[in-house]
């Protein structure tokens, strides 16, 4: 017992080195009085290390903690994700007017920040029930927390406290479809219920109502309609950097969550005819077909609400929506070209979702509002920021030459190929309407003339060294993608399923 | 033809781009440069253009045929392993020109180069504007010269966004609204050809060279080939209803390019707000980019389809024609009134199309090119006088012709050009494609045939209103068209005279080419016949 506990903390140490950085922080928040940089120095460092030794991980296939995670190359590329994602939002912080003006709680800030991130990693790998509660639990508290890190503004109160609320009636949902699967089945570990599955009868009816109480709960996570209402109010009212990292991280440890609970559970193994790459879940059991409805369901709402709005983070909530049922849509499929094209979507949605609400942040800094009205001109005002601008947004609408249309040509791809072809064309008509909003946004940039008295806005060497290093991939995944296919396509390995 | 070791068309796309970047280094403030660097860049685009008209060879029959291809060039681009559930994706850097794209090179560098001289007078944020010119201008010409069908995609998009802001910022008092509708129209017929090119994709398997392995391509060469289809894919087969969807699929996406009525209100929107030289880029080159589609990728890789709509395509030549003569008719605005000629015209060049024979296609794609040319003629003219007069009400002017000879002179060569007078390009290939379409569809041509008489009778009318009659006093101190005007003129007039006495010139250029690409036709054809 001991052994395996020790063997599997050798495994464990990318979390580990966050848990210490965790402590770290704020012990050195209490001690550091006067220099609260060192905080901030400690996560970013906590945060690398805790990246280079998941890239350690690479290759690895197995479990550790008595089957509770699982160390395998899928949740690997999540930790990935969700690491360098972190990374970028303590960069941001560091410019961020919201976090850098409340001097005295940003110890607090930044620990939370790696709390939050060790619970999404834990979400990457958890492989039983009672794990995956556990990390989504995680999560949900410290990002109630900080979403309402700004408690002078009465919007960030507010987005906390919605946030709570949906937060806290999505886990009772999940929890008790938890509960129903225990019943049914006798297990908590994903490998156990698919042993159970496969071999006892089951009754169809509850294994579908506990399945769509558990969608609940990543539905939640992953702000998929119909369980997205808190999403455009905690994305406005809580501050850009927090709003950024879970528009990105948490939403691919939900799918990295989703995706392993569904795969694993209601795979069935005993078909062994079907091409190469494709599976098959568990006969009478089309849990597929209820997360396609919920897919086109989240991006057509998600991009038709979107047009409506003029506030830009609002917008670029909506569109979060929207990208959500995109990249349900590779779900669906049930084949590892789908999940490989998700795990694509996140890798490039990293970058240039980041992007736009990095932009948001630093026009928010200078101008003090994130209405869309208020970038009337801004492309001339700064050309850099505008050009980046477009191009970030034509990367989510998914326009060549970007890394943007690469996520969403692989999508299709894997609609196509599993003959899912209705599902591709929605997903097809709805970029069409994403287009409308985003440009409707750099039709405010160039196409309006700025305000008077408003000059041109300047920024410092190393904020348009992270601006570039969000630009610069999204133009050259564009254009030479081999590396991050390659990469996803090694990635799509789950330790114990084929 | 090499230069720097680098092909030739690689240098004639990325000419413009490279163009670009010097602009956008150039100091603020320095005009003459700004204006001078796009000028030297598609001149250089120009000259490489002639050396390929120069050096072609106009036996070689392309379309389906690597060695048919000329100036070929291929590399690797991107090349991702294989797994065991995902086989290996190759997409080639894969250029080359043959008798049907090789006109529309030469019309895409002539009518850049007149758009940068065109574009003298801008002022506002003239560095920007410049800038997204030139992209544009990669991204015609590429995808003109693209023989992979990824490559192809990538280019044609590339065009969208300088053009929703070459709209969008330098149009006139509607200008969102067209730059916005322009962007919508064409994005929704892209992803429908993004969505054929991924079932073509998956349809298609070629040998590897090295291995012998059978790789999923994008070659558009190995799509046009009924042999790569693998056998149970979803494109594989004759005339099976994937294949309609799909190509149903391509040809919206085309049609809303050239554009087919009734996908076509976006183009009188974005025609009358764009600036001259975007208008007569549009018009030029754009336009002429969904029937090039229709021709490269339609009709030989879905030969059988295309023959079955041939009646229903000639169908919409005729409204195309009819409808938008009848609507030129009705204009007030001298600007909308070219936008709807173009519609008409562009219905000729898909009534040649639909006649599936030698003549029709000839006559198409040499109406492609004089259309180019005219129309851009016509839209410049319409830009001399809009600059002096600030009006493009037709009823507002009269007598022109007394205060300004010369432009009156150029002009009148236009206008009989567009009305298809004998001795002049328009008609030659207006000839070819009814004579073509007669055999084919006799009842349908006869009928299209009012679309001439109708032309005629709208540009006849339009000049008389606006250069004939007694002078308007308000006009009488209009100067005449100056030498940079005159420099944009006169070269596309002088071609449309040459083309109009000798058209061989361009014509044996193309036959040998189209020749094949209406044996391909027929060959699918004939598949879907057999039992």
């Amino acid at each position: 017992m001991v052994d395996q506990i020790l063997e599997s903390l050798s495994k464990f140490l990318p979390e580990t080195t966050l848990v210490v950085a965790f402590c770290l922080a704020l012990i050195a928040d209490l001690v550091f009085r006067k220099n609260r940089g060192i905080v901030t120095a400690l996560s970013l460092l906590g945060v690398v290390v805790s990246l280079l030794f998941a890239f350690q991980q690479a290759g690895m296939s197995l479990s550790v903690f008595s089957g509770m995670m699982a160390v395998d190359p899928f949740s690997v590329f999540f930790k990935i994700v969700i690491g360098v994602s972190a990374v970028f939002i303590i960069l941001f912080s560091l410019y961020s007017h919201d976090v850098q003006t409340t001097e005295r709680r940003k110890g607090e800030y930044f620990s939370l920040l790696l709390a939050l991130t060790l619970g999404m990693y834990l979400m990457a790998g958890a492989a039983n029930l009672l794990m995956m509660v556990l990390a989504l639990e995680l999560t949900s508290l410290t990002s109630y927390i900080l979403a309402g890190y700004t408690k002078e503004a009465g919007d960030s109160s507010e987005a906390s406290l919605k946030y709570i609320i949906y937060g806290a009636l999505s886990s009772g949902l999940m929890l008790y479809g938890i509960s129903i699967i225990y019943g049914l089945t006798g297990a908590t570990n994903i490998y156990g219920i698919n042993e159970a599955l496969s071999t006892g009868e089951v009754n169809e009816i509850t294994l579908l109502i506990a399945s769509v109480l558990i969608i609940a709960g990543f539905g939640y996570k992953i702000s998929a309609v119909p369980f997205h209402f808190w999403t455009p109010d905690v994305y406005e009212g809580a501050p850009v950097t927090i709003t950024a990292f879970l528009s990105v991280a948490s939403k691919a440890a939900g799918f990295a969550m989703m995706i392993r609970f569904f795969k694993v559970s209601f795979l069935d193994s005993n078909v062994v005819d079907l091409p190469s790459g494709m599976w098959s879940s568990l006969q009478g059991f089309e849990w597929n077909s209820i997360l396609a409805v919920l897919s086109v369901l989240t991006m057509t709402l998600g991009n038709l609400v979107a047009v409506w709005q003029n506030n830009l983070k609002r917008l670029l909530a909506y569109s979060s929506i929207a990208h959500a049922g995109y990249m349900l849509m590779g779900v669906v499929v049930l084949s590892d070209k789908g999940l490989a094209a998700v795990l694509i979507y996140f890798v490039v949605y990293l970058f240039m979702n980041l992007g736009a609400f990095y932009i948001v942040m630093l026009v928010a800094n200078k101008t003090g509002s994130e209405d869309i009205d208020s970038y009337k001109g801004l492309g001339y005002r700064s050309p850099l920021l505008g050009v980046a601008m477009v191009i970030f947004f034509i990367s989510l609408t998914g326009l060549p030459p970007t890394a943007g249309f690469i996520g969403k040509l692989y999508l299709f791809v894997a609609l196509l190929d599993a003959k899912w072809i209705w599902l591709a064309v929605v997903g097809a008509l709805n970029s069409v309407i994403s287009l409308y909003y985003y440009v409707r946004v750099l039709r405010n940039m160039f196409l309006r003339d700025p305000e008077k008295d408003s000059g041109s806005i300047r920024f410092s060497v190393p904020q348009v060294a992270i601006l570039l290093l969000l630009l610069v991939p999204t133009l050259l995944f564009g254009l030479y993608f081999a590396p991050i296919v390659d990469w996803a396509n090694a990635s799509v390995i789950m330790f114990g399923v084929r | 033809m090499e230069f720097l070791g680098i092909g030739v068309l690689t240098w004639i796309t990325f000419v413009p781009i490279i163009g670009m970047a010097a602009v956008l280094m150039v100091p603020k403030g320095n005009d003459a440069a700004i204006k001078w660097i796009p000028a030297v860049a598609t001149f250089l685009q120009l000259v490489l253009a002639a050396m390929i008209y120069l050096n072609f060879n106009k036996g070689m029959t392309g379309i389906n045929s690597l060695e048919g291809m000329q100036f070929v060039e291929k590399a690797r681009w991107i090349d991702v392993e294989g797994v065991s559930w995902f086989g290996r994706i190759q997409i080639e850097y894969f250029m080359g020109v043959d008798g049907l794209s090789v006109t529309m090179v030469l019309l895409t560098a002539l009518i850049s180069f007149i758009a940068v001289f065109a574009s003298w007078n801008i002022d506002k944020a003239l560095k920007g504007y410049m800038a997204m010119l030139l992209l544009l201008d990669t991204g015609m010409m590429g995808v003109f010269v693209a023989l992979d069908f990824f490559l192809f995609y990538v280019f044609w998009e590339v065009m969208l966004l300088p053009m929703y802001f070459l709209i969008g910022i330098w149009g006139g008092p509607r200008r969102e609204y067209a730059a916005i509708k322009f962007f919508l129209y064409t994005l929704l017929g892209s992803v429908l050809i993004l969505l054929a090119m991924i079932a073509l994709y998956f349809s298609v398997t070629i040998p590897d060279a090295v291995t012998g392995e059978r790789i999923h391509t994008f070659n558009m060469l190995a799509m046009m080939d009924p042999a790569n289809y693998e056998p149970g894919s979803l494109l594989a087969g004759v005339g099976t209803y994937w294949r309609y969807l799909a190509y149903i699929a391509l040809f919206i996406g085309f049609a809303i390019k050239v554009p087919i009525f009734p996908f076509h209100t976006w183009l009188p929107d974005a025609h009358v707000e764009a600036p001259t030289a975007i208008s007569v880029i549009l018009a030029g080159v754009l336009l002429k980019m969904g029937t090039y589609g229709l021709l490269r990728v339609s009709y030989p890789m879905f030969p059988e389809i295309a023959q079955a709509y041939a009646v229903p395509l000639a169908v919409v030549a005729f409204i195309n024609i009819v409808y938008g003569a009848l609507c030129a008719m009705a204009q007030q605005d001298f600007k909308k009134l070219i936008a709807y000629s173009s519609i008409s015209h562009m219905g000729v060049v898909l009534l040649g199309m639909s006649a599936m024979n030698s003549q029709g296609m000839v006559g198409a794609v040499f109406q492609m090119f004089n259309h180019g040319t005219i129309t851009a003629m016509l839209f410049l003219i319409v830009g001399v006088i809009y600059d002096r007069s600030h009006t493009r009400d037709l009823d507002a002017f009269g007598g022109l012709a007394v205060t300004m000879p010369k432009y009156t002179g150029v002009m009148t060569v236009a206008f009989f050009a567009a009305l298809g007078l004998p001795g002049l390009s328009g008609f030659i290939s207006e000839a070819f494609s009814f004579l073509g379409a007669f055999q084919t569809h006799r009842y349908i041509t006869i009928a299209s045939t009012l679309g001439i008489v109708l032309t005629a009778a709208y540009m006849l009318w339009t000049l008389q209103r606006v250069f004939l009659g007694s002078p308007n006093e308000k006009w009488a101190g209009l100067p005449d068209i100056n030498g940079r005007e005159l420099f944009t003129l006169v070269p596309l007039a002088v071609i449309v005279l040459v083309l109009g006495v000798y058209p061989s010139l361009a014509i044996d250029l193309m036959t040998a080419s189209l020749n094949n690409l209406v044996d391909i036709v027929a060959g699918g054809s004939a598949l879907a016949m057999a039992p």
